[in-house]
């Protein structure tokens, strides 16, 4: 089963406020607030670290899930939140380090 | 880009915000009609940050009620509505605007203008009202019907409105200023062309007692967004836009406001 790489989309605005994760496309100016999982997916999606051990080293620990069941569930959010070009995946790791203007701050 | 015959031409400075943009007509009905819009927003300025050429031209049948479209190319931005065509080279300050002889073409382009230049330094073009009490700024957002103009009529008299719809507010190192705009909403009245800081930011809506609850910086955030007015394309301007709510709501305390339409509201403000 090949390796998915997750990373944040340099053309989004976010922000983390008193915990809540809000970004902006700056595409269409749509706002998503994301729940804990996908706070937690973005925050590790830097390109380089597969999917599977963000979901093993962040996911699991937090939750307490098995961590196929975790893998599913996060795969399908990734997809979800790449869908909104919140994230961009990849089956390689991503070029350059993943860079939001949030991360800039 | 149309440029009018400087012997023709009639120039008149709008100041809003501190930021002056320069109309000019080489029309003597439209040059009075423009004066006679922005009484009390008028300026001296020889430095205008914008100066525009105004052509009169027939309507292009389109409608006036369509989205506006803002895009940016090559360093300069282009403003569409049915109504009017617009660009703008922000770097030579110059622009044109065709339009008809009407004063809400124009005031569209005004709000266009400095919703640009106050995203580009952290400052927001707000849908509120605003008012000044005792040398303090307080900014009431919300959609229309929310009671922007309510609460504008029902100010007892030791207030400056500063504007029943579009509130301007600049940021000042780590403070914020908000400023009186000709921009009116229903009241039909122009605010009053002082400003102050910023003290606080209510989230209206009308409900059956007057209070005040707090609210949660996500949801602050989110509302203020909600209420921002911009309208360009660009991804750059819309993160700064972004951003700049975010500090907003991080230095200016923010609450929801709950009221009764009578005039018992302002006991609870200032």
């Amino acid at each position: 089963m090949s390796k998915l790489f997750v990373a944040r989309n340099p053309r989004v605005a976010a922000r983390c406020l008193d915990g809540e994760m809000m970004i902006m496309s700056g595409r269409d100016s749509t706002l998503f607030t994301l729940n804990r999982t996908a706070t937690i997916l973005w925050q590790a999606a830097d390109g380089r670290t597969p999917l599977d051990e963000i979901v093993a080293a962040r996911i699991c620990p937090e939750f307490e899930v098995d961590p196929d069941t975790a893998l599913q569930d996060a795969e399908s959010l990734a997809r979800d939140l790449a869908g909104h070009q919140i994230l961009e995946l990849s089956e390689q790791p991503i070029g350059q380090p993943a860079n939001s203007s949030e991360a800039r701050r | 880009m149309p440029v009018l015959a400087e012997l023709e031409r009639i120039s008149t400075v709008i100041e809003v915000g501190g930021v002056p943009v320069r109309v000019n007509t080489t029309d003597p009905g439209f040059a009075d009609l423009v004066r006679k819009r922005y009484e009390g927003f008028l300026s001296a300025s020889e430095h205008p940050e914008a100066d525009f050429d105004v052509e009169l031209a027939p309507p292009v049948g389109t409608d006036p009620n369509a989205d506006v479209r803002v895009t940016h190319d090559a360093g300069r931005w282009t403003l569409l509505r049915g109504d009017f065509r617009a660009e703008w080279e922000p770097a030579a300050r110059r622009g044109w605007i065709r339009q008809t002889s009407n004063p809400y073409s124009i005031d569209a382009v005004l709000r266009i203008v400095h919703s640009l230049v106050l995203a580009g330094e952290g400052g927001l073009l707000l849908h509120s009202a605003s008012a000044i009490r005792n040398g303090r700024a307080f900014l009431f957002a919300g959609v229309s019907g929310a009671g922007k103009t309510t609460i504008s009529r029902l100010a007892p008299h030791d207030v400056t409105l500063l504007t029943d719809e579009v509130s301007y507010v600049r940021r000042r190192g780590q403070d914020y200023v908000a400023f009186g705009t000709p921009f009116a909403g229903e009241l039909a009245k122009v605010g009053e062309n002082v400003s102050a800081p910023v003290a606080a930011l209510y989230l209206i809506a009308h409900g059956p007692e007057n209070r005040i609850d707090p609210v949660s910086p996500g949801e602050a955030a989110r509302a203020l967004l909600a209420n921002v007015l911009f309208f360009a394309e660009e991804e750059q301007l819309v993160q700064a836009a972004f951003h700049a709510a975010f500090e907003f709501v991080s230095r200016v305390p923010v609450s929801r406001l709950t009221f009764v339409p009578d005039s018992r509201v302002w006991e609870l403000i200032g």
